[in-house]
């Protein structure tokens, strides 16, 4: 319950953000709609802790700086390689094992690792990781394990 | 004093955009393979898109300081586009190099070069 009240707040908000006209009509257009999709979510059983994970939206706050921080490192390196005139790239395949043990927390890592330019995760089974990386350089087993601790405690707490 | 920082940083911002871009898409065409080229095109939805929407904050802002009320509204958008971005770009990444490993095409390496 104290989910499906986050999930209309939450939609509320984005409509009152977005629509930027306050007359009665087009409030009440927003608040209906909200009343709709949160119905609609409830009968259709999503509203759960992976539908609606407001539990790690402070710690997913938190976890933003961070990853902006590694988004910008990688791309510089990505981008320097591409413009290097002899293409240093050596692509391969790895498979990484992962900490997170919910299905919330292998989601986090497995997008993570995909945002940050030269690895893309191709497939989770378990906590194995199936990873594509660009070279072996991307491949800094410190900087992995590192965000494989933080997307555990974004997601596990 | 201020309004001309931040039209400098913005510039800066959505020049540093159009070069991540125009990286990206020269990657796109130098790599060999589809999982090398989404590294590049990678950079393109996370860096070169992340730098021109913050370009197109700090416009939003000096709008703001002008007293142009509105430009808030603009401002809330260009975040949530960028908060869309980052929850939609790998997925489709990694959508696609599913699609691609799951019907078999092979990854490119260069290993043979390295054993010579």
């Amino acid at each position: 319950m104290l989910r499906a009240v986050g999930l209309g707040a939450i939609l509320l908000t984005f409509w009152l953000l977005l629509s930027g006209h306050y007359t009665p009509l087009l409030i009440g257009f927003g608040v209906g709609s909200t009343a709709l999709v949160v119905f609609l979510s409830m009968r259709m059983d999503v509203i759960d802790h992976e539908g609606v994970p407001i539990h790690i939206s402070t710690r997913l706050l938190l976890y933003i700086p961070w990853i902006m921080k590694e988004i910008v490192v990688a791309n510089i390196a990505v981008a320097k390689v591409i413009l290097d005139p002899r293409l240093p790239i050596s692509p391969r395949l790895v498979t990484f094992h992962g900490s997170p043990k919910t299905d919330l927390g292998r989601v986090v890592y497995a997008n993570s690792i995909t945002l940050t330019p030269g690895t893309i995760t191709i497939g989770v089974s378990g906590q194995e990781y199936l990873i594509h990386a660009l070279s072996a350089a991307d491949l800094d087993s410190n900087e992995q394990d590192e965000m494989d601790a933080r997307c555990t405690q974004v997601a596990e707490g | 004093m201020i309004e001309t920082v931040l039209d400098y940083a913005s510039w800066a911002s959505i020049l540093g955009g159009l070069f991540f871009m125009v990286v990206g898409t020269i990657g796109v065409l130098r790599l060999p393979d589809v999982f090398t080229r989404l590294h590049a095109a990678g950079m393109t939805d996370t860096m070169g898109a992340g730098l021109l929407i913050l370009g197109m904050s700090f416009q939003t802002v000096v709008g703001i300081m002008h007293g142009e009320t509105s430009y808030w509204s603009v401002l809330i958008r260009l975040v949530f586009v960028y908060a869309f971005l980052m929850f939609t770009s790998p997925i489709s990444t990694h959508a696609l190099a599913r699609a691609a490993i799951v019907s078999g095409l092979e990854p490119w390496t260069n290993d043979h070069e390295d054993d010579a």
